[in-house]
Order: structure tokens, then C-alpha cells, then sequence
């Protein structure tokens, strides 16, 4: 089918409301995407987080579709082992074959950090599954702490902006490319305001023969610090600022599937979030110019792998409007 | 099925499982709700961009067509407004009794 939202609000999309994320929330919204977008039957593994603990309140569930929690860290060793108990059934006879998906649900911390040599584990023994990441850059469950994922000079409750600490002082893991690193089929990153990317990756992530993952940019209004509307903003310019480039690593060619190039200034960002407010202050100036650095070699390397040409970052705000 | 939470330890499912899939429907989250999304239906371009961006699935729909938004789960986020590319969507104060 193709992907029109027309034709796919005819879909019953697996996914409740009545859940209790915040007001504003992007998983919810890439759940639904990805529970629209696939063809087969799906089981879910879902890891600790906001979504595990907003979704399946006792005595109540949001999902429609089959769904298993054991822990934090073993979401993706939940995945294989329902994967290898579905192939030993099939074998056995015990079971007929049906077209079906194993997907992981796991947030930034149960990826990056607590789940990661469980989901590496996983990804090396090749189980046939699609692990997505709802990178919210944060343990924003437990009350905004860091993660491995959370960018230089944000505010976290154990990163707090102060006259030593500018926030977090360390810059962020390239989740997707130790992802890619392992050699799997399908790799990508994506964001939440960019639907029909999404939910193409989706269907490709899909249909590879192997593990897939899908690390999916997803704003939180509560740990961000930013109006609930503004939600898909923010993600789309993460995009434009080339922080969260949009991309596809398919049996290890790169490909950019977002915009080539980048339109704006980290500082347009930055300028967006109440995490980042101490930085625009003037106290610690150099941590704007580091986090830019950071996004413009970042930027630079994955252009370098796609085969093109590297790029200078657009100089101020007034420019990037006025190019606009 | 009897109201959640007034079960007799009897009726409660072994093992804590849960019997009904999507029950958090049950759960009325538009009470969260401090701004109300009013929707213009003569502007309204039946694109769905706020069907597939909203967190709750509020939009209801019909044959590929807007109907309604459902004010019992809406939580008032506002990202319907601002996304909708017609604009004919606007976030009023709620106003309750």
C-alpha cells in the first residue's frame, strides 16, 4: 500500500489513547506511525521508560497488538528470543508460518546506555528483528537525568547549570553509527515531524533480512523545557541545523534522505529549548562554538560517507532568516 | 466488566494480566486539557497531518474524512494547531464548571 495518511486513516493503528504520556508527547506519535506503517503482524518488546510505564498502567494497557516488558536492559533479548521461539515452533510444526514483525520499542537510556551490550549482542547473533529508538536525549521517566544521549551544555537534574558546570560537558554517543558499525542490514536515523520518512524507513526496516534499527528523534516538552505544541517544531530543526541529520546506512551505503543541506546555526536550536537558557546568557561562552564544532564534523563525516562535498555552517540567525 | 479498582480480590485476573487490549480508553485524559482545539470545517482540507500528529488519536475519522475530535482523551497539547497547514485550527482557553 502506499502511504497516504487518507488511505491510512482507514487502519486501526494498535495504539489507544487514554495513555499517560504528557500532553505534547512524540512517542505516542512515532508508535502509532510505526504500528500504521507496518505490513505484517507485529509483537512488541518494550524496554523501561516513559512509554513502558505510560502505556501499561495496571490495570490497564494503551497497545492493541501483543506486547511483552521483562526489564530495562533486555528489550532487544526479549525480540530474539521471541524471534527464535516463533522459527523452533514453525520448525516444529507446532505453529503455521505467518508474516510477522518483531519490534523493539526502547528509549535513549535503554538503548545507549542500560540495554546497549544487550542490544549489540543481539544485533551480532542477526535475529530478524527492528529495534526503534525513541531518542528523547534523556531518563526523562525518572525526572530528567543524563544519558548518553543528551548533547553538550543541556540542563539535566544531574547535570544542573551552575557557576562550575555549564550544563552537561560532554558531547553525545553516534548511537547509529556504533549501530552501523556492526555490519546489520538497515540502519537509519529519523524524527518524529518527518511522517512519511518514518514510516518509508518502516517498511524498509522491515523487509531487511536481519536486524534492523530505526534511532527516531523524539522531542520531550516536559526535560526540554518547551511549550507541548511545539513539538514537531523543534524536531524539524533539529533537522535543519544538521544536528539530527535524517539518513539511511542499507546494507552499508549511506544515503542522506532528509535535506542536503544544512540552513541554520546551532544557536536557532539551542534558542528554542529552556535547557539551553543558561548558554545564551553570556556565562559561558565557547560552549556554543563547542556544541557547533561538534555538529559540523559530525555533519562533515556522514556527508564524507554519503559522497558528497563537506559544508560550511550558515553564519548567524539573521542570515539563515533572510536566506529563508 | 466492573469499574477498575473496585474489583473484589476474586475477580481481579491471576497474574495481574490484563484482559482487555487499548482499555486505557477508559481513561478520560481530556480533564489534563487547558486549551481547546476548535476546528473550521469550511478551511479544513481533510489532509490529516493533525490525525497522524497527535499523540492522543483524537482525530476521528470517516471514508478518508475529518469528523470530530474527541474531547474525552485530548489533552490540549496544541500540536495540531500549530501544524496544520491550513491553519484552521485554533486553541481556545477550556472553560469548565
Amino acid at each position: 500500500m502506499t502511504l497516504k495518511l487518507r488511505d491510512l486513516t482507514l487502519l486501526d493503528d494498535g495504539f489507544e489513547s487514554g495513555h499517560g504520556l504528557c500532553a505534547g508527547c512524540s512517542e505516542s506519535v512515532i508508535v502509532r506511525q510505526v504500528l500504521l506503517a507496518l505490513a505484517n503482524e507485529p509483537v512488541v518488546a518494550l524496554a523501561t521508560g516513559c512509554l513502558e510505564v505510560s502505556s501499561t498502567r495496571f490495570p490497564d494497557t494503551a497497545w492493541k497488538v501483543p506486547l511483552i516488558h521483562s526489564a530495562f536492559e533486555n528489550a532487544a533479548t526479549s525480540a530474539s528470543g521471541i524471534e527464535a521461539a516463533y522459527k523452533a515452533l514453525v520448525r516444529k510444526g507446532r505453529m503455521a508460518e505467518r508474516p510477522m514483525t518483531f519490534v523493539v520499542f526502547g528509549g535513549d537510556g535503554a538503548t545507549y546506555d542500560i540495554g546497549f551490550q544487550w542490544l549489540s549482542g543481539a544485533l551480532e547473533r542477526g535475529h530478524k528483528f527492528m529495534y526503534i529508538c525513541l531518542n528523547n536525549e534523556g531518563y526523562m521517566n525518572t525526572g530528567i537525568q543524563r544519558s548518553g544521549a543528551t548533547m553538550l551544555g543541556a540542563w539535566t537534574t544531574t547535570t544542573p547549570a551552575g557557576d562550575l558546570v555549564p550544563g552537561k560537558p560532554q558531547w553525545r554517543k553516534d548511537m547509529t553509527g556504533i549501530v552501523a558499525s556492526h555490519g546489520v542490514p538497515y540502519v537509519a536515523q529519523a524524527a518524529v515531524h518527518h511522517w512519511k520518512d518514518l514510516m518509508t524507513k518502516v517498511r524498509t526496516a522491515e523487509k531487511a533480512e536481519g536486524p534492523a534499527f530505526l534511532n527516531v528523534f523524539a522531542p520531550c516538552d516536559r526535560g526540554w523545557r518547551y511549550e507541548p505544541e511545539d513539538t514537531m517544531a523543534i524536531s524539524r530543526l533539529a533537522v535543519e541545523t544538521a544536528l539530527w541529520p535524517l539518513y539511511e546506512v542499507d546494507d552499508g551505503k549511506y544515503k542522506l534522505n532528509g535535506p542536503r543541506h544544512k540552513t541554520r546555526p546551532i544557536i536557532d536550536y539551542l534558542e528554542s529549548q529552556g535547557r539551553f537558557r543558561h548558554l545564551l546568557k553570556d556565562k559561558e561562552p565557547g560552549v556554543i562554538e563547542e556544541i557547533q564544532a561538534n555538529v559540523d564534523r559530525e555533519w562533515n563525516r556522514l556527508r564524507e560517507r554519503c559522497g558528497l562535498e563537506p559544508e560550511v555552517t550558515p553564519e548567524t540567525t539573521e542570515a539563515a532568516v533572510s536566506a529563508d | 466488566m466492573t469499574q477498575p479498582g473496585t474489583e473484589s480480590w476474586s475477580e481481579v485476573p491471576q497474574g495481574g494480566t490484563v484482559l482487555l487490549p487499548g482499555s486505557t480508553e477508559r481513561n478520560l485524559t481530556g480533564s489534563w486539557r487547558t486549551k481547546l482545539p476548535i476546528i473550521d470545517f469550511d478551511k479544513c482540507t481533510h489532509c490529516m497531518i493533525c490525525w497522524v500528529m497527535c499523540p492522543d488519536s483524537c482525530f476521528k475519522t470517516a471514508e478518508g474524512t475529518l469528523q470530530s475530535v474527541d474531547l474525552d482523551h485530548c489533552k490540549g497539547c496544541g500540536i495540531c494547531a500549530s501544524e496544520c497547514p491550513v491553519k484552521c485550527i485554533e486553541m481556545v482557553p477550556e472553560e469548565r464548571d
